[in-house]
């Protein structure tokens, strides 16, 4: 009875793996004598059970072995424990208790089972070494064989021969240009392949763009447009359309080979689209997710994200276009580009097309007969699709227009929002109004008037020196006086505190 | 008492029908000479394999009191003996026969919980084997030496799944001639994914590292080789390794560049094989560990071997392995022979793990002159084993 109370312990306790007990009491299940020692050895067993009880953990049965070995314990196989210690590696436990401390001094008592294997069966250290901070060197190898690894599968995944980008993008100096241009840029900037940037701004060239721009790294040529960008968002639809007509035409002019996106400022895209506008042959269409952003909470019918891109059917052939309904903001939406209602998109947005720069140009070996002339498409037409005889010759990309590749938003700020040129506050503001609730304390104890001025300024400046950290590097002289004004506040505030 | 070599002949896995990838435009590598061109071989018509008629108390009749052994992780040895039956190698003639196959199946022996209790594997094996050497003549002729058995398993055919009782009790004295195939598999593993992540991960592995159940102190379960890993590593950024089970973890396995396949209560671990079906480098953390088809595969060239007293440094080792040598690697993960020798797929296919393990046998061929025991003489000890063996099944 006894007997079958132990197997049904080791039952329950066996929940997925094995144990490699080494104990005294593991009497094998198949040996059925009951001899007086593995009676003895059950006794024992309750009581250490008892102990474990009143104290709380569990006593390691090794110290019983250790204590009480016999000669007719024939189950044991403990051997050999620890390896030696060495200076590089330490040996410790994490459950460790001050019982199980008395391990470390058992001796060989049965020597290891085969010459021929060099593994020991039994308790193991667990080794650790005492300076567990990886080696930055290390660090540093592990990082480039990942970047070999991964320049090695885009090789073998990715596109064979990439083309030339030229991405065109239509601009004017604004509040939010710098926020969405350099979005727009940065995406640019990841990209592996070569791009040319093709900037068009309304108003004429500024040095406002062109430092942004200046920054990117990428070929760029920026081309002023002498318009002024009107007020309304039906104006800067058409205006836009204009200027990208007028890059193209650059393109053609100098018959720059590549394949042709659209990214105006504002939009987001994601890496995946320029891997997938690769595939284009002649003319491609992706999906481009709508965020129609609402200045004011409506219950629309419908709360998907609209998408507008390519519609296939199921034998993945191009039958239509999903476009962006616009009925049910019909009379809400915004008109002046600074309305707080909705900015609503046209019927089939630029961005979702791409084409191949050849089409533009005057001659081109096999450039298809259901493409128009360049020359012969007028200067206000609504989408690319236009410069086709046939729309459904356009190639669906990404899986078939399922994937949205890249997302269409207008954000734009008030109309009377200033601020600063290119993002520099020069010279240092004059009248400054310490805030009320700022975590810092606000006003430095009381110093001659002249002083607090000055600090007020250093603390301004100190200010807009974090906010423009990011963009300052261009600035070294400005960096430097602020790093200068910054250790004196610091300096002066260390002594304050 | 002889040790119980890790034999581990065959390792493997169920894969259910591949996702064709649209175009291989993989860079693979072969492993040249010998070596690679035994993944290609064609058993038929090398060997020829008997099959025993044994009663179905053996075989079917376990089968139908626990149809559970047919997706547990040692169903390998059913799917086998089926495998076989159908095979083209199975000739109905035994004076022919270059191999005896006897289908009895000792691990369908299942607990409650889906665990197999090997304790009455001995007395099971040993009531087949006097059935089939009083029978027919062939086992005499050889004392078993030309016979095989699959014996899925952690220990085989020690019949214990403790490693100490395992030692200790050795290889079933009966079986000490026989050639044993340890294999395992389980279905529906290693479904295969395809996706062109890049490989971002370092490291990689997802287990457990301390067995609190059964080994709450550490030191036992693995040699206190995982908890050294996890020890060493848990706050190294490089090192992506925890005790979760997320659901993605096929696919992250194809995100990673090294994966762990460290010794458990057994050395073996299905690991190996999903690393080889997901194109992620092995690193083995297994002394003395014989890996599948080791005389064939060259496994140094394809995996990293890392001593378990190395551990602490294992950031050190893998790091300075050159990146040529790791490309190298990689390719020689994406031949498809590879990761088709590694699976068991239903039905049956060319390459796949078991005509590997018919090719294995087939190398063994042709059987020493040895083998064959003059008339009268004896090897094996039938009385040999503890008591309880030799009790009638």
């Amino acid at each position: 009875m006894k007997f079958s109370l132990l197997q049904q312990s080791y039952m329950n306790r066996r929940s997925g793996s094995f144990r490699g007990a080494s104990a005294p009491l593991d009497s094998s299940t198949d040996n059925t004598i009951k001899s007086p020692a593995a009676i003895f050895w059950l006794v024992l067993h309750g009581l250490c059970c008892l102990i474990s009880l009143l104290l709380g953990f569990r006593f390691s049965r090794l110290v019983f072995f250790f204590l009480f070995s016999t000669s007719t314990t024939t189950t044991l196989y403990v051997t050999a424990p620890f390896r030696p210690l060495t200076e590089t590696t330490a040996i410790s436990s994490p459950l460790t208790n001050s019982v199980n401390d008395l391990p470390v001094r058992i001796p060989v008592i049965n020597k290891t089972v085969s010459s021929s294997s060099r593994v020991v069966v039994g308790r193991h250290g667990i080794r650790i070494r005492p300076w567990p901070h990886p080696n930055p060197s290390e660090v540093m190898k592990a990082h480039q064989i990942i970047e070999t690894v991964q320049r090695e599968q885009r090789v073998q995944f990715g596109v064979k021969s990439p083309r030339t980008l030229i991405v065109v993008t239509p601009t004017y100096v604004r509040t939010f240009q710098t926020l969405h241009l350099t979005g727009v840029m940065h995406s640019l900037m990841l990209l592996p392949y070569d791009v040319v940037w093709i900037v068009v701004e309304a108003g004429g060239v500024t040095n406002e763009t062109a430092s942004i721009i200046a920054k990117s790294g990428v070929k760029t040529r920026h081309i002023g447009f002498n318009q002024k960008m009107p007020n309304s968002w039906e104006g800067r639809h058409r205006l836009e359309t204009k200027m990208r007509l007028r890059a193209l035409r650059v393109v053609r002019e100098e018959k720059m080979d590549g394949i042709v996106m659209f990214a105006d400022d504002s939009n987001m895209h994601s890496m995946e689209l320029f891997d997938e506008i690769q595939n284009v042959k002649w003319f491609g269409a992706v999906s481009v997710g709508i965020i129609a952003h609402s200045g004011v909470e409506e219950n629309l019918p419908n709360p998907a994200m609209p998408v507008q891109g390519p519609a296939c059917n199921a034998s993945n052939k191009l039958v239509g276009w999903h476009t962006f309904n616009s009925l049910p903001y019909e009379g809400k939406s915004a008109v002046y580009i600074d309305d707080r209602a909705t900015v609503l998109p046209r019927k089939l947005e630029w961005a979702g097309f791409v084409l191949n720069s050849r089409l533009l140009w005057k001659e081109a070996e096999d450039k298809p007969e259901w493409v128009k002339d360049f020359d012969l498409v007028g200067e206000n037409i609504e989408s690319p699709l236009a410069l086709l005889k046939d729309p459904f010759m356009v190639e669906p990309l990404g899986s078939c227009g399922r994937q949205v590749l890249l997302w269409w938003l207008r954000v734009e700020a008030r109309a009377d929002s200033k601020f600063p040129p290119g993002w520099i506050i020069d010279p240092p503001l004059e009248i400054t109004v310490p805030s009320k609730r700022t975590p810092w304390p606000d006003a430095p104890p009381e110093l001659p008037s002249s002083e607090k001025i000055t600090i007020n300024q250093e603390q301004t400046v100190k200010r807009s020196s974090k906010t423009r950290s990011p963009r300052s590097k261009r600035r070294s002289k400005r960096k430097h006086e602020a790093k200068l004004v910054e250790t004196q506040v610091s300096a002066r505030r260390s002594e304050q505190n | 008492m002889r040790t119980c070599l890790w034999v581990f002949v065959v390792v493997l896995v169920f894969g259910l029908g591949d996702g064709k990838r649209a175009e291989q435009r993989v860079r693979t590598e072969r492993i040249s000479g010998s070596a690679g061109d035994v993944l290609e071989d064609d058993p038929v018509g090398r060997l020829k394999v008997y099959v025993y008629e044994l009663p179905s108390k053996y075989n079917k009749k376990l089968l139908q009191k626990d149809p559970r052994c047919l997706t547990h992780m040692f169903a390998a040895e059913i799917f086998m003996h089926r495998f076989l039956l159908s095979s083209p190698v199975r000739t109905l003639n035994p004076d022919e026969a270059d191999w005896f196959y006897t289908p009895i199946y000792p691990t369908c022996d299942l607990t409650p919980m889906g665990l197999p209790l090997p304790f009455k594997s001995p007395r099971m094996m040993r009531s087949a084997i006097q059935l089939i050497s009083s029978n027919w003549p062939y086992w005499n002729r050889t004392e078993g030496a030309d016979h095989f058995f699959v014996v899925p398993h952690d220990f085989g055919a020690c019949f214990h799944y403790q490693e100490e009782k395992a030692v200790e009790r050795g290889i079933l004295p009966l079986l000490q001639r026989a050639t044993l195939v340890q294999t395992f598999g389980q279905r529906n593993h290693a479904r295969q994914i395809p996706l062109d992540n890049p490989r971002s991960i370092f490291v990689y592995f997802r287990g457990l590292f301390y067995d609190v159940n059964n080994d709450p102190e550490g030191g036992y379960y693995a040699r206190g080789a995982r908890a050294a890993v996890w020890e060493n590593f848990k706050n190294n950024p490089l090192f992506d390794i925890s005790t979760d089970h997320p659901k993605t973890y096929y696919e992250d396995m194809q995100r990673a560049i090294f994966c762990l396949c460290p010794l458990g209560w057994a050395p073996w671990s299905p690991r190996l094989v999903e690393a080889v079906v997901f194109g992620c480098i092995p690193v083995i953390i297994a002394d003395d560990i014989v890996l599948p088809f080791a005389d064939a595969i060259p496994w140094e060239e394809i995996g990293v071997f890392v001593a378990e007293e190395d551990v602490p440094n294992l950031d050190t080792i893998l790091t300075s392995i050159p990146p040529e040598v790791i490309l190298r690697k990689q390719r020689l993960l994406a031949n498809p022979s590879m990761k088709r020798a590694m699976l068991f797929p239903q039905p049956a296919q060319p390459g796949d793990a078991f005509h590997q393990i018919l090719n294995g046998l087939a190398r063994k061929l042709p059987h020493d002159r040895t083998v064959y025991l003059k008339p009268g003489q004896n090897i094996l000890n039938w009385t040999a084993g503890p008591v309880g063996d030799l009790k009638p099944w």
